[in-house]
């Protein structure tokens, strides 16, 4: 095994471009444990913790750009007010520990449909922008996730960025595990209320091989909050409207029996968690703020 | 490889590290420094846990050569790291062992010892960041660290008293 430490970014572009199969190595927090259990051998293994464009973000006009590596715990720390969705799906990443190291650039690059940031991604509304020798591309989130664990990017490219929209309104973020800490998506559930485009949008995880959105799911409820005037009535929403939303979620879900959980446990939580976080996030919009809950452990029910 | 980095305080080296190797292999096999323990290797039980530049991570996790250059604080340094940073106990080795650790052993907080120097790390860490931490801060930054002894309320009691002893000296300080 060779070990790569390039000191800037476009060494490290060079790099992956004469060794196409290096794996890139930042908070370690997934590859190391593949290495330690002997499941991964890579020929090169390349460290991107010198690159210090990749731990920077920038907070812009409509999107927050956030370097690769930036960790877990700088997002909860410094973008809960733009970001409050992935900031509450951070939080429930592993452990401080593993929040000090984990990236959402190495939860891409890993592209586990368990993964806690891509519902909150897919919700927000993200792209991924991907480098290489060749140039750079901008991948929308919903692109990136390919299969089990495979992802978009071309052997010779390095995520740089991740640009995510700013929050126009409430998000929320929900996630089933046997505790609050060090669990594996049994599964999650983000969403997000664009009320500025008069868009909700919903993505989740664990239920499928790729992170997905519940296209069928937003299309009946972005239809429904017209028709009914909701967005400016600012009304409460009929439970069955919120029924009818959560069924349309389990529809999407394409799950399988694992040792976390069954596919059907899996479709029932995902149904609650959409009536939930529905419920939640509208609350939040009705009385004109933006935020969404900013407490865990089931301090809220519906 | 040669991989060199500070070690609480002092420069260690090692060599013919393998590229894959973790920084917690390196201290403990190669640089004699096996107090932070190795379990899990994958992150979930915290027992590895050292301090790097400052943050508190799982050394399973970090490839050794992430850590070329870098500065560390293991359980071994705790002493010296909490002397320098709070002022107490004289210069030569008055303070054998840190508040945190002397909580530990009053509150009776260790049981077969083998998650001590990762809790240890981790709450030392939590009192210099909040020096009065609620219970929920201190579950939250214990989160990572498990105790299969089942000995968690004698080490959140041992914590409380580490913060509240820190907290009276402040006080005491200030008269």
């Amino acid at each position: 095994m060779e070990f790569l430490r390039p000191a800037t970014w476009e060494e490290a572009l060079a790099a992956k471009a004469e060794h196409p199969s290096a794996v890139p190595i930042a908070g370690g927090t997934d590859v190391m444990v593949e290495i330690n259990f002997d499941a991964r051998r890579p020929g090169h293994l390349m460290d991107l913790n010198r690159i210090r464009d990749l731990h920077e973000w920038e907070v812009g006009e409509e999107n927050v750009r956030i370097g690769a590596s930036v960790p877990y715990a700088r997002i909860i720390d410094r973008l809960a007010t733009e970001l409050p969705g992935l900031a509450l799906a951070s939080h429930t990443v592993g452990s401080p520990q593993i929040r000090n190291r984990g990236s959402v650039g190495g939860n891409l690059g890993a592209a586990s449909p368990a993964g806690d940031s891509h519902p909150a991604l897919l919700a927000a509304g993200a792209e991924v922008e991907a480098e290489s020798v060749r140039g750079t591309r901008f991948i929308p989130v919903e692109e990136f996730y390919t299969g089990v664990k495979r992802n978009a990017l071309a052997d010779d490219e390095l995520i740089k960025n991740v640009h995510v929209r700013k929050a126009q309104g409430p998000q929320q973020f929900s996630k089933v595990g046997t505790r609050n800490a060090m669990v594996i998506a049994v599964c999650a559930f983000g969403i997000a209320l664009h009320p500025e485009s008069r868009v909700v949008r919903a993505g989740l995880g664990s239920v499928a091989p790729t992170p997905l959105r519940a296209r069928v799911a937003e299309d009946f409820l972005n239809a429904a909050l017209e028709d009914g005037g909701y967005w400016n009535s600012r009304a409460t929403l009929p439970p069955s409207l919120a029924r009818e939303f959560a069924e349309l979620c389990v529809g999407a879900c394409n799950p399988i029996d694992d040792v976390r959980g069954s596919a059907a446990y899996r479709r029932r939580a995902v149904g609650v968690m959409a009536r939930r976080t529905l419920g939640w996030t509208w609350e939040s919009y009705r009385k004109g703020g933006s935020q969404g809950r900013t407490t865990e452990g089931g301090a809220q029910c519906a | 490889m040669r991989v060199t980095f500070t070690v609480n305080g002092r420069r260690h080296e090692a060599d013919d590290v393998w590229e894959g190797e973790s920084l917690l292999y390196v201290l403990r096999e190669r640089m004699g420094l096996p107090g932070s323990k190795n379990a899990c290797e994958q992150g979930e039980c915290g027992s590895c846990t050292v301090r790097l530049d400052g943050e508190p991570v799982c050394a399973c996790l970090v490839a050794a050569g992430q850590a070329e250059g870098r500065d560390l604080v293991t359980v071994e340094g705790l002493p010296e790291y909490a002397r320098k940073r709070d002022g107490t106990g004289t210069e030569e080795g008055a303070a054998e062992l840190a508040p945190v650790q002397q909580a530990f052993i009053d509150a009776g907080a260790v049981q077969c010892g083998f998650c001590t120097p990762g809790l240890l790390v981790a709450a030392d860490e939590l009192i210099e960041r909040t020096p009065q931490p609620s219970d929920a801060d201190i579950r939250e930054a214990l989160s990572g660290n498990l105790c299969r002894c089942t000995g968690y309320e004698k080490i959140l009691d041992a914590v409380r008293l580490a913060a509240a002893r820190q907290d009276a000296e402040k006080v005491e300080g200030k008269v």
